[in-house]
C-alpha cells in the first residue's frame, strides 16, 4: 500500500510538469504579443513593457523564471488587471467556488445512492423506469440548458430564489448553483449505483444471506451497501473534473465570483497570464484529487489491497 | 462469429428495440428540418430589422419561433445552429475516430514494449486537464471552425483507443490473420484490410457515444462565447443569448434549449441502446 501510494505521487508529479509545460508553451506559440492592440505603442514603450513582463528574455529562461514562481505559487502578474498578481486573484476566488463544488458533490453523491437504491429495489417497475428516464435527463440536458431554465422558473416566475448570487443573500444564493451543479453528477451516481447495487443483489452470498432468513434492510446494511459502492468510488475523480468544468459555467450564469468567472473573463479578454494560471491550478487540483481517490479506491477495495 | 452473422444479430436486436429506433428517426428528422426548414422559411439567417424585434412565436409572419433582440428571425437560426452543431460534431467525431481507431490498432497489433508505452501515455493522458487546454487554445488562437474540429477530435479519442487496442489484440491470434501472415501481406495491409473490417462493430458503438460528448464540448464552448463565433452560430451561442434575454423574450431561450436537449437525449439513449446490441461485455440489467 505504501509503496503504491509512494509510486503513485512520484508518477503524478511528471504529469504535472507536463501540464506546466504544455500549457506555458501554448500560451507561448500564440501570434502576436499579450500587448498588440489597435493602439500603437511607441517603440520605447513597448520595450519597456516587455521587459517589465521579462517578455524580452528567450523562452527558456522565461520557461524556468515561471516554473519557479508557481513552485513559490507565485503565477506572476495578470495582464488585464495589473494591479493584482495572479495568485492573488486564485486565493481570493477560490473558496466560494470550493463550497459551490463541495457541496455539490456531496448532494449528488447521497441522493444519487438514494435514487440508485430506490431504482435498484424497485427493479423493472414504473419507479425504475421513471428514475432511469430521469436519470438519462439530467446526464444528457447540459447544465447551461437547466440553469437558464431553472433561474426562469424558480427566480423569475415565482420568485422563490434569487436569480443571481450578487442579488441575494445566505444560503438562498447558494441554492440554484449548486442544485444546477449537482444535478448531472447526481444522475450519474444514480446510475452507477443502480447497476452495481444489482450485481451485488444477484451475487451468491446475497443469495446465501437471503436464504438465512435475513431481511432486505439488513442484507443491504450489512453484506450490499459497501461493495456496491466501490464502483461509485472510481467514478469519483471524473466527477470532480466534471464539477469543476461545470462550476465554470455555472458560476458564470449566476454571476459568481470564483475561480470559473475568472477563467471565462479572463480568456474572453486575453488574459492570457490569468488563463494559464488557473488552467494550472485547475490542472493540479484534478490530478491532486485523482491521486486521493486512487489512493481511497486502493485502501477501500479488499480485493486490491490484498496484493 | 464471422462480421455477416454479427451484422445479422445486430439488425435483428436493433429492430427489437424501439426506444433505439424512435431516437435514429428524431435525429434524423431534425437533421432533415434543420436542412428543409431554412429553405422552406420566407427570412434569411442573417437579416437585421431592429423594428422586428422581439416579437414572439407567431404564424403569420413566418416568424415561427419568434425573432431576437435585433430582430432576426429565430427559427431559421435555431436551424442554422443545429445545422452547424451536427456539422461540428461529425467532423470532430471523425478526427477523434482517425487518432483513436489508428493509435488502438497500432499499439494492440505491435503489442510488447511498443504497446505498453503508447497504452502509458493513454493513461497519463487521461489525468489531464483537456477542457481547459482547449480553453487555453481557444483563447491563444485565432478562434476557428476548423481549430475547434482539432482541439475537440484530439481530446476525445482516448476510450477508443483504448477499446480498439483491445479488440485488436483479440483479432491478431485469429487463424485469418495467420493465414494473411503465411501469405506475405504486410503488416499495415492486415491492419487495414483484415483487422479494421472486424473493428466495425464496437467502433460504431463507441462513435455513438462520442457523439453527443462532442455535441456537449462544442455548445459549451459556444455558450461561453469560446466556441462558434458571429456570424455564423451555434445551438450552445443561442442558449446563450436566450439566457441573457429570458425575461424579456423566453422563447429565446425555450426554443434552442429544446433542440439541443432533444438532440443530446437522442444520442446518448441511441448510444446506449447500440451498445447492449454490439457489446457483449456491456451487461444491461
Amino acid at each position: 500500500m505504501l509503496r503504491f501510494a509512494l509510486l503513485r505521487i512520484l508518477g503524478a508529479i511528471p504529469t504535472l510538469l507536463v501540464v506546466i509545460a504544455v500549457a506555458f508553451m501554448l500560451v507561448h506559440a500564440a501570434p502576436g504579443g499579450p500587448f498588440d492592440s489597435e493602439r500603437v505603442l511607441l517603440p520605447e514603450v513597448e520595450q519597456n513593457i516587455l521587459r517589465a513582463y521579462h517578455l524580452d528574455e528567450p523562452l527558456p529562461q522565461q520557461f524556468s523564471r515561471y516554473l519557479r514562481g508557481v513552485l513559490r505559487g507565485d503565477f506572476g502578474p495578470s495582464y488585464t488587471h495589473p494591479e493584482y498578481g495572479v495568485s492573488e486573484i486564485i486565493y481570493a476566488s477560490y473558496p466560494v467556488s470550493f463550497l459551490l463544488g463541495a457541496w455539490s458533490l456531496a448532494i449528488a453523491l447521497v441522493l444519487g445512492v438514494l435514487f440508485g437504491l430506490i431504482a435498484a429495489l424497485r427493479r423493472n417497475t414504473v419507479i425504475d423506469r421513471l428514475l432511469s428516464g430521469l436519470a438519462m435527463t439530467g446526464i444528457s440536458v447540459p447544465v447551461f440548458v437547466i440553469a437558464p431554465i431553472m433561474v426562469l422558473f424558480f427566480a423569475v416566475r415565482l420568485g422563490w430564489l434569487p436569480a443571481s448570487f450578487s442579488g441575494g443573500t445566505g444560503t438562498g444564493r447558494f441554492v440554484l448553483p449548486v442544485v444546477v451543479l449537482a444535478l448531472p453528477q447526481l444522475a450519474y451516481f444514480a446510475r452507477l449505483f443502480r447497476a452495481s447495487m444489482i450485481e451485488v443483489l444477484e451475487s451468491d452470498y446475497v443469495r446465501t444471506a437471503r436464504a438465512q432468513g435475513l431481511s432486505t434492510l439488513s442484507i443491504i446494511r450489512h453484506h450490499a451497501l459497501k461493495p456496491a459502492l466501490l464502483p461509485l468510488v472510481s467514478y469519483l475523480g471524473p466527477a470532480i473534473a466534471a464539477v469543476l468544468t461545470g462550476s465554470v459555467v455555472v458560476e458564470q450564469i449566476f454571476g459568481i465570483p470564483g475561480l470559473g468567472q475568472h477563467f471565462v473573463n479572463g480568456a474572453l479578454n486575453r488574459d492570457y497570464t490569468l488563463v494559464l494560471g488557473l488552467v494550472i491550478f485547475y490542472g493540479a487540483l484534478i490530478i491532486t484529487l485523482n491521486l486521493f481517490v486512487d489512493l481511497l479506491y486502493r485502501f477501500l477495495d479488499p480485493r486490491v489491497r490484498v496484493q | 462469429m464471422n462480421s455477416t452473422a454479427g451484422i445479422h444479430r445486430a439488425r435483428y436486436s436493433i429492430r427489437g428495440n424501439r426506444l433505439v429506433l424512435i431516437c435514429l428517426g428524431l435525429l434524423l428528422s431534425i437533421a432533415a428540418l434543420s436542412i428543409v426548414g431554412t429553405l422552406v422559411s420566407p427570412h434569411s439567417v442573417g437579416k437585421i430589422a431592429f423594428d422586428q424585434n422581439f416579437i414572439g412565436p407567431t404564424l403569420d409572419g413566418g416568424h415561427w419561433f419568434g425573432t431576437d433582440d435585433l430582430g432576426r428571425d429565430l427559427f431559421v437560426r435555431t436551424l442554422k445552429g443545429t445545422q452547424i452543431t451536427f456539422f461540428v460534431a461529425i467532423v470532430a467525431t471523425m478526427v477523434s475516430l482517425v487518432i483513436g481507431v489508428s493509435y488502438g490498432a497500432l499499439a494492440g497489433y505491435v503489442g510488447g514494449k511498443t504497446d505498453a508505452i503508447m497504452m502509458r501515455a493513454v493513461d497519463a493522458l487521461y489525468a489531464m486537464p483537456f477542457v481547459f487546454f482547449v480553453i487555453l487554445l481557444m483563447v491563444v488562437f485565432e478562434r476557428s471552425l476548423t481549430l475547434m474540429f482539432v482541439a475537440i477530435g484530439a481530446i476525445n479519442w482516448l476510450d477508443t483507443a483504448r477499446i480498439v487496442r483491445g479488440q485488436t489484440i483479440s483479432l491478431k491470434q485469429r487463424a485469418f490473420v495467420d493465414a494473411a501472415r503465411l501469405d506475405g501481406v504486410s503488416n499495415i495491409a492486415i491492419i487495414v484490410r483484415h483487422i479494421a473490417p472486424n473493428l466495425l462493430g464496437i467502433v460504431v458503438v463507441y462513435v455513438t457515444l462520442t457523439i453527443p460528448q462532442i455535441v456537449l464540448f462544442e455548445s459549451f464552448l459556444s455558450f461561453l462565447g469560446l466556441g462558434v463565433q458571429e456570424p455564423q452560430t451555434s445551438l450552445g451561442a443561442l442558449v446563450s443569448e436566450g439566457a441573457a434575454r429570458m425575461e424579456r423574450a423566453p422563447w429565446m431561450l425555450l426554443f434552442p434549449a429544446s433542440f439541443l436537449a432533444l438532440i443530446l437525449l437522442s444520442l446518448n439513449f441511441l448510444g446506449d441502446g447500440l451498445r447492449d446490441v454490439f457489446d457483449p461485455k456491456s451487461n444491461k440489467t
